[in-house]
């Protein structure tokens, strides 16, 4: 025998399910008086420094059919590259940008929109830096585990190329599923759960 | 209060989660996750600052009845049919120490088993004073404690008899967006556990068994409520004295 590390394990995943909604956006599912607002609801307000932009999101499944009872978070940096976090220790991040948005699928066109700013770039490690990104978690009826991935900007074609994580990706026809076009004022990211399309979903 | 929470924030990268522990993509027995799980190699990717960050969240959030689904959605002086129950434990990260600010939302369906959602079909009866959700934040030592009443099982369209046992989603926010985590708790004894193609999406029963709640008499309230006990684990940081530091930048 040898010393115990004393280690716990995580606690085992189950899926969100076809009712996630009740519990994470329930104002959005009809239920209301319980609490004021869906948390995660408003990322900006009118003093968030930054440009604006909105992220149209979809989550598709294996036949191209879109969920409409997925939850989509995201989190990311402010204009400056901070994340408004307890754990960001490079600095204050601006106070009128959470940083973090939740939002369900619509149950009719399977589209989320979130009203959010370009973040700035944040360091890899020291001295190496990643392109402005949009970290995404995606859970849903037949997810079992929460899925990981990012979204990058199309116009941010030079920081995209020096990107260390999406250096990572050895088959490179799959670069472009982590990658936003502009539409509008809305970059549009589609998430394929699978096939050919598959977007690149990350073990962080 | 945890020896932690006196510290600077711990900023380490997460500890790798061990993905064999949880349940796979594809369950082939849970129908719906077919088409909705990944066919192609996860990228592993060591902590950046945008996984070791996340959001927190404050007590001011908290409105008095987020923690009472009781009473939350009930009329003035009415509260929800069911047994009354107490739901309490502690949020701990995987090296045992608490998760002080947690955030913990909870749903589930009313004691006859049906959700109040649009899309739910189940013929059982609506309870006009539950509405089926509530949360609320961990304190200092990570503990945390609501009340509600016992959901009932209920069928649901998978095999042609399939039930899910009695049980409440739990969604956790840790310190880290990397630690975010949604699970189910379930309730001791209950033999339909053994028989869900939910809870057999996970491939160890002791890691099952992680997710039953234990009936607490002592934490129990006399002609009020009993108490079930159920603490959650969230992946735990590396410590981060021998990392390289962020801030150097």
């Amino acid at each position: 025998m040898v010393q115990s590390l004393n280690r716990l394990k995580e606690s085992p995943s189950q899926t969100a399910g076809p009712y996630v909604h009740i519990g994470l956006t329930p104002n959005f599912s009809g239920i209301s008086g319980v609490i004021a607002r869906d948390l995660g609801d408003e990322m900006v307000n009118d003093k968030t420094l930054g440009e604006r932009i909105g992220i149209r999101a979809r989550v598709l499944d294996g036949t191209g059919t879109p969920l409409k009872d997925a939850l989509v978070e995201i989190w990311q940096a402010d204009s400056a590259g901070l994340y408004n976090s307890p754990t960001e220790i490079r600095g204050t991040a601006d106070p009128n940008f959470t940083g973090w948005g939740r939002k369900a699928t619509d149950m009719t066109t399977g589209e989320c929109l979130f009203q959010s700013i370009k973040p700035g770039r944040v360091p890899y490690k020291p001295g190496v830096l990643m392109a402005p990104h949009v970290s995404f978690w995606i859970v849903a009826r037949g997810i079992n585990l929460g899925l990981n991935t990012r979204m990058y900007f199309a116009d941010e074609e030079a920081a995209n190329a020096e990107d260390p994580v999406l250096a990572r990706i050895e088959h490179r026809v799959r670069v472009p599923t982590l990658i936003a076009e502009r539409q509008g004022d809305a970059y549009v990211f589609d998430i394929h759960l699978q096939g050919e399309k598959e977007t690149v979903f990350f073990d962080i | 209060m945890s020896a932690e929470t006196k510290h600077p924030p711990e900023i380490g990268a997460f500890f790798q989660r061990d993905r064999s522990w949880h349940p796979r993509g594809l369950t082939p027995d849970y129908k719906t996750s077919v088409l909705r799980s990944p066919e192609k190699a996860l990228l592993s990717l060591d902590n950046t600052i945008s996984e070791i960050t996340g959001p927190v969240f404050g007590h001011g959030i908290l409105g008095a009845l987020d923690n009472d689904l009781i009473h939350n959605f009930a009329k003035p002086g009415e509260s929800a049919i069911g047994e009354r129950i107490i739901v309490y434990g502690r949020v701990l990260d995987e090296r045992g120490n608490g998760v002080p600010g947690a955030l913990l939302e909870f749903w589930q369906a009313n004691a006859g088993g049906r959700y109040r959602h649009k899309k739910e079909g189940y013929i059982a009866a609506l309870d006009p004073n539950f509405g089926g959700c509530g949360r609320t934040i961990t304190d200092e030592d990570g503990a945390y404690a609501f009340r509600t009443i016992r959901p009932g099982a209920y069928p649901w369209p998978n095999g042609v008899n399939d039930w899910r046992p009695a049980h409440i989603h739990f969604s956790v926010f840790g310190h880290g967006f990397a630690q975010r985590l949604i699970t189910q708790m379930y309730f001791e004894g209950d033999p339909m556990i053994w028989q869900c193609p939910i809870v057999r999406t996970i491939p160890d029963k002791a890691a099952v068994e992680m997710l039953v709640a234990a009936l607490d008499m002592q934490a129990t309230i006399p002609m009020d409520a009993r108490a079930y006990k159920f603490d959650i684990v969230l992946r735990g940081r590396r410590s981060s004295v021998f990392e390289n530091r962020l801030e150097g930048n």
